[in-house]
């Protein structure tokens, strides 16, 4: 699956996407966001503080227990600041 | 006649007075048009700020949008609506962002667009950073913005 990273979680983790084939056992965003820390240095500043990560699947907000199975694109970001 | 809906993401300015004229352009059944403009300040809490540059989701953006305009066109009586979001570099005095709506009377269009703006800050994927004289930061998502936007699911 493609991964996006924006705003400063795409400045911490140091890249704007990647492709990525988590393992089985990462079922939901939550997980994912855990399995993403222990990437590195990098991903571990970047999701440090879980709950204030923000996360879409395909273009749509969604909750941190959400399944990733069959998602194209996931993407994390800060709280939202338009307008 | 049908509604028109128009979304825009761009880096250049808009005009809202041609904007509000090509949203009325040859029509007769509409009585009302409220138009909101957000504009960059020049100050944030007693900090200068010298710009602000505006990230967003390409993609997500248009569709989280679209999906707020269409909830406003089913839960008000709209002729019509517009919403551009401008993104990269802007400084104080520039627009950021423009919402219109159109209807035959004032209240659907006040209140659609106040909807829409409630929306855009709390649940549209664009991202701030403010150029300060000591530094640059990301802007800090704001408590009330999301009480605005839930207020409009309260029944």
């Amino acid at each position: 699956m493609k991964v996006k990273y924006f705003a400063w979680v795409r400045e911490r983790v140091g890249k704007a996407e990647e492709t990525l084939e988590p393992p089985a056992g990462v079922r939901t965003v939550e997980d994912l966001i855990g399995w993403l820390a222990k990437r590195g240095e990098t991903y571990a500043h970047a999701f440090e503080t879980p709950r204030v990560i923000r996360a879409a699947i395909d273009h749509a907000h969604v909750k941190s227990d959400t399944l990733i199975a069959g998602a194209r694109e996931i993407a994390f970001f800060p709280p939202m600041t338009g307008g | 006649m049908t509604a028109a809906v128009t979304i825009r993401i761009q880096q250049a300015d808009f005009d809202v007075a041609r904007e509000i004229a090509a949203l009325t352009r040859g029509r007769t059944d509409i009585g009302a048009v409220v138009s909101f403009s957000g504009i960059c300040r020049d100050d944030e809490a007693g900090d200068a700020i010298a710009a602000l540059t505006l990230e967003h989701y390409p993609g997500m953006a248009e569709a989280e949008i679209a999906r707020h305009a269409e909830t406003a066109m089913s839960r008000w009586p709209l002729t019509g609506l517009t919403v551009i979001h401008r993104v990269g570099r802007i400084t104080p005095g520039e627009n950021i962002v423009l919402v219109l709506t159109a209807s035959q009377h004032r209240q659907a269009a006040f209140q659609a667009a106040e909807f829409l703006m409630d929306y855009l800050k709390a649940s549209a994927p664009f991202w701030k950073r403010e150029e300060k004289p000591t530094g640059t930061s990301w802007v800090e998502a704001r408590r009330q913005d999301d009480a605005a936007a839930a207020r409009w699911t309260k029944s």
